[in-house]
């Protein structure tokens, strides 16, 4: 089977189509990143509270959104998150609900909010948030079974433990009464419960939490270590082919980035660690793209000698068509399976290598291999002479000599 | 050519054995049960992926300078004082931002040199140098400050290491971190209780034993207004609980030295008991050097009061009634669960300095379960997909792409196995890239071959051909891709770091499967090949 065989398409014809492509999704990006939504980082990069709740019954955003006001929170940002039957909610808080000396001061009142007043009053404890540590604490302290001696805390910490599994995997993170426990932790273990906590309809299923001084060095260190490992790539084609090369491969890869970013500030998703992860595969990949077809641009050069660049260029692309649009074809299928089955979790870093994916393999064709073709023909009206930036043949030469 | 040709495959078996055994070890039964637990115990999970809770926290490395000067200054009065050297008073201008300095004024002119002398002796850490007015500033030698601060740092990650030790926690991670100057990574895999674990670390347990001056007063300006609205030089004013039964509500406040007599430190144990009115009490014993300085502090201050300081706050304030060498206790409105905590956190050493939390992080066990589920699941699908295409679309070639993927996935896995390199979701973005060029090797081998028989070569020749092109091309993508991901491993930390490892695993398994492994399938695959038969591709 073959999809393409000896596709002779004028790419280079069609460079000013692509340059008004690129610049259209790039400009785009750029207004929606200086005028409208700015870039839309994650909490690891700005700071601030995420809470991820889960709810026993459908919850009311309403509701909640009341809960949270009455408890002096300012403007959290409430929205149900995964599937509808999760009844799963996601409350994210600002930087400021974070204070220097408790980091955890939003997350602590989103969970007080949440729980119903009357029984937080009675002084009892919330089954569904109380981790099993606390309930270990608890537990030894009470000595429900009567053990006394050095190894009750392992013996209740194993009870505690079983008691959060069960609550965890069995259902679903939300206990709807502390009867439920009854077989899964010894008699006197539950009475004692009984008496001395409450069941609230939720459970605090995944915090994260960032400061502001985590937040800005890591953005600056995502920054940094994307850079400079641009440049080590711009430094080892420079090394393998010519310069230009490197700057056009490295140019593309700005490119890439730039759209993929415009377009989470476009759709207003947060740009988080994952995502971050994302856009250094997608670099990856088109940077891989470009290389291949730069590859075959230098067989060529050696190979064509009376062609003129333009000619070897769009040659090569066709030459390579087939690959290109094959690889990239996988692995779309393969990330885009991610984006359709991967869960909430994987949404954003999928998404960025869907959208990666495919303007990777766009601008290795469309922005990286014409930028040679430009260069030449800028260099050409300069010093008023053609000559091929490409495979050195001086270099070549030096070679054949030796 | 065919000897060469049993070799190959010998050395790729022998690759295929080495890493399955890198990523099951030696498991104790073959069923998928028995193969899952064997895998699951060799290749590690991130906390996003096993759910767990995450911490970073900063070391307050000033704290430990400041203690440091204090004690200089202590010592420094002591021994200015045996040598008759007047002096007008020593003072910290700046405690907060400058800890390493502070100032001496008013030497008397006449002892200068004596001064100079002692300072040199007694205090070698610290730079001496004059001000007008006979006045001094000493100031804590860069390298010294450095040392203390990388000591406190390291310090505090023992200490909250053997804390997390007695929660019970299995495979800790608590190492310094990166990003910042004195931050700590706490990585603690199954505690969803961060609120706990924060109570055990968190609780500074700066225990020392002070020189009560004044108090108890009721409030802040009670306690100025009796030291005539200002406080010695050497001496704070401190919370503490209500001590003593005075009839009064609420917090009492109480002036006390600045410098210590003993603290954490000097420690020995630290046991939870009853005291003779069966009051939860911790009783503590202290090393010989701190009981030769409690016993100093105690005969010298017979009659005066002591208290006892935990993390700046008044726990306990007593007369002293005789020299006491060694032993002491600590009484306060303590709860059972109360002294045994406090035990706990003075029997493993003392924080040297305030920690602050810069993050918090707690995936919940069952939502970490979910999106491996959800991710693995995803990523078997798109495998199957491209495996099945690469089938129809190259033939028996196709198995040929097949089999160096899988192996490629097994290599990485395995490398992951033996560096017990932790897999975390970026680090799965790591192995999404590494597919994907590894499917692209493929293709490009196979593509350059029909190519080649395209333009009437033999297969043979072909196949030769296409691997020979196709491996610039190859070694192109890769080490540019390896070079980026060095650097990114070099520069970045966590999450970008996760990504580098296993993208550099896959990458270097690449190479292998995809030109090794490869060409020697279709060398096989030739030398059972008729001659003038098409090749299937």
């Amino acid at each position: 089977m073959e999809f393409f065989r000896n596709t002779n398409i004028d790419f280079l014809g069609k460079k000013w189509y692509f340059l008004a492509f690129s610049l259209i999704f790039s400009v785009a990006g750029l207004l929606s990143i200086f005028f409208w939504h700015g870039i839309p980082l994650g909490v690891d990069f700005k700071g601030g509270t995420l809470v991820y709740v889960k709810f026993a019954n459908t919850p009311d955003l309403n509701h909640i959104r009341a809960a949270m006001d009455r408890a002096g929170l300012k403007d959290p940002k409430i929205q149900r998150y995964g599937e509808a039957g999760n009844n799963e909610v996601l409350v994210a808080l600002e930087q400021r609900e974070t204070s220097e000396s408790a980091l955890d001061q939003g997350k602590t009142t989103i969970i007080k909010a949440l729980e119903s007043g009357e029984e937080r009053q009675s002084g009892k404890r919330d089954v569904n948030n109380t981790g099993p540590s606390s309930l270990q604490q608890y537990l030894v302290s009470k000595d429900p079974l009567h053990l006394g001696g050095i190894d009750a805390p392992a013996r209740y910490l194993v009870i505690a433990q079983q008691i959060d599994d069960f609550r965890n995997k069995q259902r679903g993170g939300v206990l709807k009464s502390v009867d439920e426990l009854k077989g899964v932790a010894p008699a006197e273990v539950v009475a004692l419960m009984e008496q001395d906590f409450f069941t609230s309809n939720f459970a605090v299923r995944n915090v994260e939490i960032v400061g502001p001084q985590v937040g800005g060095q890591l953005r600056k260190q995502a920054l940094w270590a994307t850079l400079y490992s641009l440049g080590g790539m711009l430094v080892y084609l420079w090394f393998r082919f010519e310069l230009i090369y490197g700057v056009g491969a490295v140019v593309a890869c700005f490119h890439d980035t730039i759209i993929t970013i415009g377009f989470f500030s476009l759709l207003n998703k947060d740009i988080t660690l994952t995502v971050i992860a994302a856009i250094l595969t997608l670099i990856g990949y088109s940077m891989n793209d470009t290389i291949v077809v730069y590859d075959r641009i230098r067989e060529n050069i050696k190979l064509l000698r009376r062609d003129s660049l333009a000619d070897i260029v769009n040659k090569s692309i066709n030459q390579t068509l087939s690959r290109t649009i094959l690889t990239s074809g996988l692995t779309f299928l393969t990330v885009l399976s991610l984006y359709v089955f991967g869960g909430e979790v994987l949404r954003g870093f999928s998404l960025a290598l869907v959208i990666g994916i495919l303007i990777g393999t766009y601008s290795s064709i469309a922005i990286a291999a014409p930028m040679l073709v430009a260069y030449q023909e800028w260099r050409a009206k300069k010093s008023g002479r053609a000559t091929l930036p490409a495979a050195s043949a001086a270099r070549e030469k030096a070679k054949a000599k030796a | 050519m065919i000897k060469n040709q049993t070799l190959k495959v010998g050395i790729i078996i022998a690759v295929l054995i080495f890493f399955l055994f890198g990523i099951f070890g030696i498991p104790k039964s073959f069923t998928p049960a028995g193969l899952l637990a064997a895998m699951q115990e060799r290749i590690h999970l991130g906390l996003d992926l096993k759910g767990g809770t995450h911490l970073i926290l900063q070391v307050q490395v000033n704290d430990a300078i400041n203690a440091d000067s204090d004690r200089a200054i202590e010592r420094l009065k002591d021994d200015l004082k045996s040598k008759n050297i007047a002096y007008g008073e020593m003072v910290k201008p700046d405690p907060q931002n400058h800890p390493e300095t502070f100032h001496v004024n008013g030497v008397s002119p006449q002892s200068i040199g004596d001064f100079r002398s002692l300072v040199s002796d007694r205090l070698p850490d610290y730079d001496l140098t004059s001000g007008p007015n006979n006045s001094f500033t000493l100031t804590m030698k860069p390298s010294i400050v450095k040392d203390t601060k990388t000591k406190a740092q390291q310090q505090a990650i023992e200490t909250i290491r053997n804390r997390i030790d007695q929660l019970g926690v299995s495979e800790p991670v608590i190492q310094e971190h990166g990003l910042g100057e004195y931050q700590i990574l706490v990585q603690l895999p199954g505690v969803d209780d961060p609120a706990r674990v924060k109570e055990i670390m968190q609780s500074t347990a700066m225990l020392e034993i002070r020189q009560a001056l004044g108090g108890p007063y009721g409030s802040e300006q009670e306690a100025m207004q009796a030291n005539g609205g200002i406080l010695p030089a050497n001496a704070v004013l401190l919370k503490g609980k209500n001590i003593g039964g005075t009839g009064q509500q609420g917090d009492q406040y109480w002036v006390i030295t600045r410098a210590s007599a003993v603290s954490g430190s000097d420690l020995r144990t630290a046991d939870a008991g009853r005291d003779e009115n069966g009051r939860p009490d911790v009783k503590f014993t202290l090393t010989g050097e701190g009981g030769r300085r409690f016993y100093a502090f105690t005969s010298a201050h017979v009659g005066e009061r002591l208290a006892v300081v935990l993390d700046n706050k008044v726990m306990e304030v007593a007369t002293i009634q005789e020299a006491i060498r060694d032993e002491d206790r600590i009484t306060g409105a303590f709860t059972e669960q109360q002294t045994q905590d406090l035990s706990l956190t003075l029997r493993s050493g003392a924080l040297p300095a305030g920690i602050k939390y810069l993050e918090e992080r707690t995936v919940g066990p069952s939502l970490g379960a979910d999106s491996i589920r959800e991710g693995v699941r995803a990523a078997v699908f798109g495998m199957v997909a491209v495996m099945v295409f690469m089938l129809v679309y190259y033939k028996y070639a196709g198995i040929n792409a097949d089999l160096g993927l899988i192996l490629n996935l097994v290599i990485l896995l395995g490398f992951l196995g033996f560096t017990g390199a932790t897999l975390t979701l970026p680090g799965i973005a790591g192995v999404i890239l590494t597919v994907g060029m590894g499917v692209d090797s493929n293709v490009l081998i196979l593509e350059r071959i029909r190519e080649e028989l395209r333009h009437g070569k033999t297969p043979p020749q072909a196949v030769d051909q296409g691997f020979k092109h196709a491996w610039t091309t190859i070694l192109d993508t890769h080490v540019t891709t390896i070079v980026s991901a060095i650097i990114l491993f070099l520069f970045g930390t966590g999450p970008v770091r996760g990504f580098a490892v296993t993208l550099s695993f896959g990458l270097a398994a690449n190479l292998f499967t995809a030109v090794f492994v490869s060409r020697t399938i279709f060398d096989s695959i030739l030398s059972r090949h008729r001659r003038g038969e098409a090749l299937s591709i």
